[in-house]
């Protein structure tokens, strides 16, 4: 393997974290709304992500850094390409991030419900508009001869990528709920996540498939076994998670959506090799991992600082959620106003 | 207005936004550790636990600002590839690995460990708890570290070739040891110890003057931060003496515009107030002090300084007709109110250390307010000093490789630029006004009573 494709994995892996654990929390914020209007029962929902959200997000800023470093090209073209897409994704996170830290400093119930409304947007609204982004990879950009996007906001927006971005959001909303019920502690509210999580989880199953078929009919990226492969595995994972969620089966359940939501990642990065930003307008201007990509030199010194810091971070972000292991009580949340 | 000068604006905005929460975090982490290992090591019952309470109660503050921080840096990483993309094509090869590493060095820390120190209070030993807060400091500062080591490049690139039409990195450890690093680090490093030690005196002095059973541990972080802020100011003012020096071979560009320095001069003056022609390029008035530019500079009161018209003739004969004057009279008014700020401070600081040494801080009560009135004079040092740094290096987005103007990114229109800085604008003014409401209501309910 060349540099270039051992940075297009490790990009792939820093995004799968990312969905994989950004994506539980999205889920979070959207079910822990949805799902009960009871404060007591939401701050226990909230609490099982306050002390960790944070460092998930951060496997998004790592992904982007990471995207800049590696493949700048892609970086400028994806970045400036979805101006307006990047920002109501940015006014989402940043309404999120410090609705986590604002809603439980006033036991005000009106004041509460709005940061829960925000928290439920800063979910909905990026993990809607990471889907489209993906399915917009998928399908492909208007991407003219220079790098350079030459369509509109609209463009962005087709009835296949609002697909995709439907798919995303309700599996990471069915994610959630299988990582809710996982981790509290009391029957009633598990039940009711679980009601809900089921009915998400079908029409997650409905958009996931128009995806996967629009991805499989309409580009080249299934054209190939493996990606083919992979996206039929996350099809059996994710519904061995919903029937594992009807059996009250958490753990496994959430095990089922962690998979589909890795095999995801990895198909669609292994149907793009080696490309990464594919033009709709001609083939020939993609942008791939050679010509989007940083020089060999930078590229060797960020593969020596990942083959370091890549396992500390994995050690130390595992020890965290190692200790905040365990159920979340009605215990949990007295006394403390995080 | 087009998208280059609206993107402008953003990023101005956005950095300054930023940037008000930035220092206090680089700063109030290192005091809450400070705080929190005090309360270990000291011996009696009453110390131990004022001094947890006081890591306690700054910790919170530190947790609203920390969140407005976080927030309000994910938009900065987007910003480069959003509207700056010609930049990152360009620069991408060296800009992109210090912003990678700043994620996978510093964002991961300080978040896990943040995390782990906020929920750690019971369930953790207090000497591990304690080092959760050390971690989230040096993550915090690192990050500094990292993205300054990044802008330090666009102000004086080193450990370059340009190659394919864009800037390729040949030398990491030359990037890494950029000595323009040195000085913007320490400086901003010393400016944040700075400006959270004033903060803490601010609501030190209100807690002491209104809040009668706080007052105790109050007095007590009162005076931890005089030292603390002392320390941080006079280390900020050392770095930036020594860096101004450094800009004389540097960056002389900007240096003489924040002099106002049109003409060659030697021994040059240190100008204190003049009324600038920049279209004329000269002062029409000055109040100089003779040699006093040159003293600063290399120490002995003689030594040339290149004037901005020769050095502009150099410039363009190296990169051919343009204009490549920063804004000189913003400059010079920012680094005078830097300056001016930097030594109120100092000012108050002393004072309030000298009535806390003499037992007489109530008596003066005048003094406890004027800190508590004028606690935002750090915010105002620390906004002048990223204009001058910034406005200092144009018309180039990276010094003598790439201009601003041929930076932004081709595909934006004005009318997409000024609808985010519309919404950034709004968020950002809402969430202030909410950030700086709890944080008074937590200082405000938040009583430290002695057991």
């Amino acid at each position: 393997m060349d540099l270039n494709t051992i940075w297009f994995v490790l990009i792939g892996v820093l995004f799968a974290g990312f969905f994989l654990l950004e994506g539980f929390d999205y889920g979070v914020g959207m079910v822990s709304m949805l799902a009960t209007n009871d404060d007591t029962e939401r701050r226990m929902m909230l609490r099982t992500i306050t002390p960790v959200w944070d460092g998930n997000e951060v496997w998004m800023l790592t992904a982007g850094g990471a995207t800049f470093a590696a493949f700048p090209h892609v970086y400028a073209t994806m970045f400036s390409g979805m101006y307006l897409a990047l920002f109501l994704m940015l006014i989402g996170l940043i309404l999120r991030g410090v609705a986590f830290e604002f809603r439980d400093k006033l036991e005000d119930i009106k004041w509460r419900r709005l940061w829960d409304m925000a928290i439920f947007i800063g979910s909905a609204l990026p993990a809607f508009l990471w889907g489209v982004a993906v399915a917009n990879l998928v399908s492909g950009m208007k991407i003219d001869a220079n790098m350079i996007y030459a369509g509109t906001f609209f463009d962005l927006l087709t009835p296949g990528t609002i697909i995709g971005g439907a798919a995303f959001l309700l599996v990471f909303a069915f994610h959630g709920a299988a990582y809710l019920n996982m981790r509290l502690g009391r029957y009633a509210l598990q039940e009711k996540i679980k009601a809900l999580a089921l009915k998400l989880g079908l029409l997650a199953a409905v958009f996931y498939l128009m995806f996967a078929f629009g991805m499989y009919a309409c580009t080249g990226l299934l054209s190939t076994t493996m990606p083919l492969v992979l996206i039929g595995l996350a099809v059996v994972a994710f519904v061995a998670a919903m029937v594992l969620m009807k059996a009250g089966l958490y753990g496994g359940s959430f095990a089922g959506t962690a998979a589909a939501v890795l095999f995801t990642t990895a198909g669609i990065f292994g149907g793009l090799f080696p490309n990464i930003l594919i033009s709709s307008l001609n083939p020939a201007w993609s942008l791939n991992i050679y010509n989007a990509s940083s020089t060999p030199y930078t590229l060797s010194i960020m593969t020596g600082a990942a083959c370091v810091f890549v396992p500390i971070v994995l050690i130390y972000q595992g020890m965290a959620y190692w200790h905040f292991r365990g159920t979340i009580t009605e215990a949990d949340i007295e006394g403390n106003h995080y | 207005m087009d998208a280059l000068l609206l993107s402008r604006v953003q990023f101005a905005l956005t950095t300054v936004y930023h940037f008000l929460f930035v220092p206090v975090t680089l700063g109030l982490s290192i005091f809450v550790a400070l705080l929190e290992t005090g309360s270990l090591v000291t011996k009696t019952y009453a110390m131990r636990d004022r001094l947890r309470k006081l890591a306690k109660f700054f910790g919170g503050l530190f947790l609203i600002n920390f969140a407005m921080g976080v927030v309000t840096g994910i938009v900065q990483e987007f910003h480069f590839g959003m509207n700056w993309s010609e930049y990152s094509r360009f620069m991408g090869d060296i800009f992109g690995a210090p912003l990678a590493l700043e994620a996978l060095t510093a964002f991961f820390l300080e978040s896990t460990f943040l995390g782990l120190w906020m929920f750690g209070w019971d369930r953790l030993s207090p000497k591990l708890h304690c080092l959760t807060i050390w971690i989230v400091a040096l993550g915090s500062n690192l990050s500094a570290f990292w993205i300054l080591t990044a802008n330090s490049f666009m102000q004086h690139p080193v450990g370059y070739a340009i190659s394919n039409g864009r800037a390729e990195m040949t030398d990491f450890l030359a990037l890494v040891t950029n000595p323009y690093v040195h000085g913007e680090f320490g400086h901003a490093l010393l400016a944040g110890v700075s400006t959270a030690g004033f903060l803490v005196l601010a609501i030190s002095a209100w807690k002491l003057l209104y809040d009668r059973e706080s007052r105790a541990a109050f007095e007590l972080s009162l005076k931890a931060a005089v030292v603390y802020t002392m320390v941080g100011l006079m280390g900020t003012m050392g770095v930036g003496h020594f860096h101004t020096q450094y800009l004389a071979e540097a960056n002389p560009m900007k240096l003489s515009a924040m002099e106002a320095l049109w003409e060659t001069e030697n021994p040059a003056p240190f100008t204190v107030m003049a009324v600038i022609n920049e279209d004329e390029h000269k002062n029409d008035m000055a109040i100089e002090i003779p040699a006093l530019f040159s003293f600063m500079l290399y120490n002995k009161p003689e030594g040339e300084v290149k004037g901005m018209n020769d050095l502009h003739q150099e410039l363009v004969a190296k990169y051919g007709q343009g204009d490549y004057y920063p804004d000189v009279t913003g400059l010079f008014f920012s680094f005078r109110i830097m300056i001016g700020v930097g030594g109120l401070m100092a000012a108050i600081t002393a004072l309030l250390g000298l009535l806390a040494w003499r037992r007489k801080l109530l008596d003066f009560p005048i003094v406890l307010k004027l800190v508590q009135v004028l606690f935002f004079l750090p915010f105002i040092a620390n906004s002048v000093g990223w204009y001058i740094a910034e406005a200092g290096r144009q018309p180039w987005i990276v010094v003598g490789l790439q201009k601003t103007a041929d930076a932004v990114s081709p595909n934006l229109t004005a009318g997409e630029v000024g609808l985010t800085i519309a919404g950034f604008t709004a968020v950002y003014l809402v969430l202030i006004a909410v950030a700086v409401g709890i944080g008074f209501r937590h200082i405000y309910n938040t009583k430290i009573a002695e057991d």
